[in-house]
């Protein structure tokens, strides 16, 4: 018996050291390419052009602070909207036939497929002065909107680029909920707009919350949609990133610019999860 | 309700498609306007295709696309194999969470963070000018293999760790059993990563645009087309791209519903037989 349970842990023991083996490329590859590039971030935003160490970078994030604000709020906004716009076109997905759903996933991801920037860039000529909307507006007799170049535009931009990333967690959480549920909710007296508030909304939450992650981090941090469609005075977080790396080779303030984004957006994560985690524990 | 459901979807599809329906539309437009139509003609599609750097642009990104799909697969399986082997709780939490890392980390800090890494080793080694094709396979390779493994290990949890004890029980070593029993039951998760790892490198252009400058790919640029003037070629290669999607969607649709009827005629048949032997 006892030489019997020696064999079996030993066993197991040569089960976890292959395990360990096999995954020790993507081990040694992460630790090289995902873990030691986060730490010359954090040491980047400590030191100065010679390497020593200083407080000037993060010192100096206080110029940046009406940026980052309105970065979130735009990105605050853009989620928002996703949200009101996607919510509606998953519950319709997901209560369609099994043709129809296939149908309409392929149609909502074709323009995802689309590269980012020709996806931003059509809306820029779309939203021009001279543009086609305002060459509608003006054929109608009414006079021309100015658009391009305004916090409007980016969210536009930003609603466009990534409200599929919204439909998706949430068509796939509510496509698998058990049609009994409903069944029994109206059996017990439900109306229709109870069955909703009671038994299709909490259920498709998790769906809701990864989707709102998926979309609030690349609005929040992205660059070149406010750049094209918001003009120098609706320049966000990414886009000064993207400047001081690539055009005024400041790697230490950029970092510290990097540094503080990444945790703003992970505390958000972690609050988001925290949300998520509660909420299946309540409906189990 | 059922007329509102409709009016909505057309409403999400006119939103989705009506500025990609422009650019088509534009691509065939004589002059250089984005708005105003004068007549049909095919300029922007001879002026692309006269285009060597957009030309050698496409070919470089399909590169980078198939070889860090390849690579990021074929480590990213071998990784998943061997965490879903781990036995100590602590060891698999921690490798799990250093792969969701550049998920949830936002791209441009994945990207910065390469670049200072990247910036570092040219000084450690000396090479000057070290940003370009290296760099840009290994970026993507790096972002491409938290997907792989993540669509990987469902499958690996999915499969009977029986069915591989059996197989040695009979004979087979380890590797064989691998190849022979759990490959087979991995495959579709495996290839699922694949496809996610091709179409985001081919996708991607953030995490490039800090990790490479030599060696440009089509998004970096379509980038530079439109950071200076704006080109109506552009309005062309959109065009192409997207019947390039299209054609491959469709395809890929008759493939699937024609392999499933084809499933389906086999039980049928399979049904007759056995009706016929009994």
């Amino acid at each position: 018996m006892k030489n019997n349970n020696s064999a079996k842990t030993q066993s197991e023991k040569k089960r976890s050291l292959s395990g360990i083996l096999l995954s020790s490329p993507y081990l040694v590859w992460s630790v090289i390419f995902i873990v030691a590039p986060l730490f010359f971030v954090v040491y980047y935003a400590f030191t100065d052009r010679n390497g020593n160490f200083t407080f000037d970078n993060i010192s100096k994030l206080g110029d940046y602070t009406g940026i980052f604000i309105h970065s979130i709020w735009i990105g605050l906004i853009s989620t928002v909207i996703c949200l009101v716009i996607a919510y509606p076109m998953a519950y319709i997905m997901a209560r369609s036939g099994a043709r129809r759903q296939k149908t309409l996933m392929m149609l909502v991801m074709l323009p995802m497929w689309m590269n980012l920037l020709i996806r931003t860039y059509s809306w820029m000529t779309l939203l021009q002065d001279t543009g086609i909307i305002n060459n509608l507006i003006s054929a109608i007799g009414l006079p021309r909107i100015h658009m391009i170049d305004t916090s409007f535009a980016v969210v536009v931009g930003m609603v466009y680029n990534f409200f599929p990333y919204m439909i998706l967690p949430i068509y796939s959480v509510m496509s698998k909920i058990d049609n009994n549920l409903v069944e029994a909710a109206q059996d017990l007296g439900c109306n229709k707009l109870n069955v909703f508030r009671k038994v299709l909304f909490p259920l498709s939450l998790p769906g809701v919350v990864s989707g709102i992650t998926m979309v609030f981090v690349p609005s929040v941090s992205t660059f070149y949609i406010a750049g094209k469609l918001g003009g120098p005075s609706n320049l966000l977080i990414g886009d000064v990133v993207e400047t001081q790396f690539k055009a005024s080779n400041n790697y230490n303030l950029g970092s510290a610019i990097s540094l503080v984004l990444m945790v703003l957006i992970l505390i958000c994560m972690a609050v988001m999860n925290k949300f998520a985690d509660d909420d299946t524990n309540m409906i189990v | 309700m059922k007329t509102t459901s409709r009016v909505y979807t057309a409403l999400i599809m006119i939103f989705l498609y009506a500025p990609i329906a422009v650019l088509i539309f534009f691509s065939f437009n004589s002059s250089k306007s984005n708005a105003v139509f004068e007549s049909f003609s095919l300029r922007w599609y001879k002026e692309l295709f006269n285009d060597t750097q957009i030309l050698q642009a496409l070919k470089n990104t399909l590169i980078i696309a198939g070889l860090s799909a390849l690579i990021s697969t074929v480590l990213g399986t071998a990784a998943a194999v061997g965490i879903d082997m781990y036995r100590k709780k602590w060891q698999k939490s921690v490798v799990l969470t250093v792969t969701n890392f550049p998920m949830m980390n936002p791209d441009i800090v994945t990207g910065v963070s390469m670049m200072l890494l990247f910036v570092f080793a040219s000084k450690l080694l000396n090479i000057n000018g070290i940003l370009g094709f290296w760099t840009i396979l290994i970026a993507h390779i790096t972002f491409n293999l938290p997907y792989v493994i993540l669509s990987v290990l469902p499958k690996l949890r999915q499969t009977d760790p029986h069915l591989a004890e059996a197989a040695m029980d009979l004979g087979c070593t380890p590797v064989k059993a691998f190849f022979k029993v759990v490959l087979p039951a991995i495959r579709p998760g495996i290839v699922t990563g694949m496809i996610m790892a091709f179409t985001l490198s081919l996708d991607d252009f953030i995490i490039s645009n800090f990790t490479t400058e030599t060696f440009q790919t089509l998004p970096l640029q379509i980038y530079s087309m439109t950071k200076k003037h704006v080109t109506p070629s552009i309005n062309a290669l959109s065009t192409l791209i997207f019947a390039t999607i299209l054609l491959l969607l469709i395809l890929s649709n008759v493939t699937q519903s024609r392999a499933e009827s084809k499933l389906n005629k086999e039980i049928r048949e399979g049904k007759k037989q056995k009706r016929g032997n009994n």
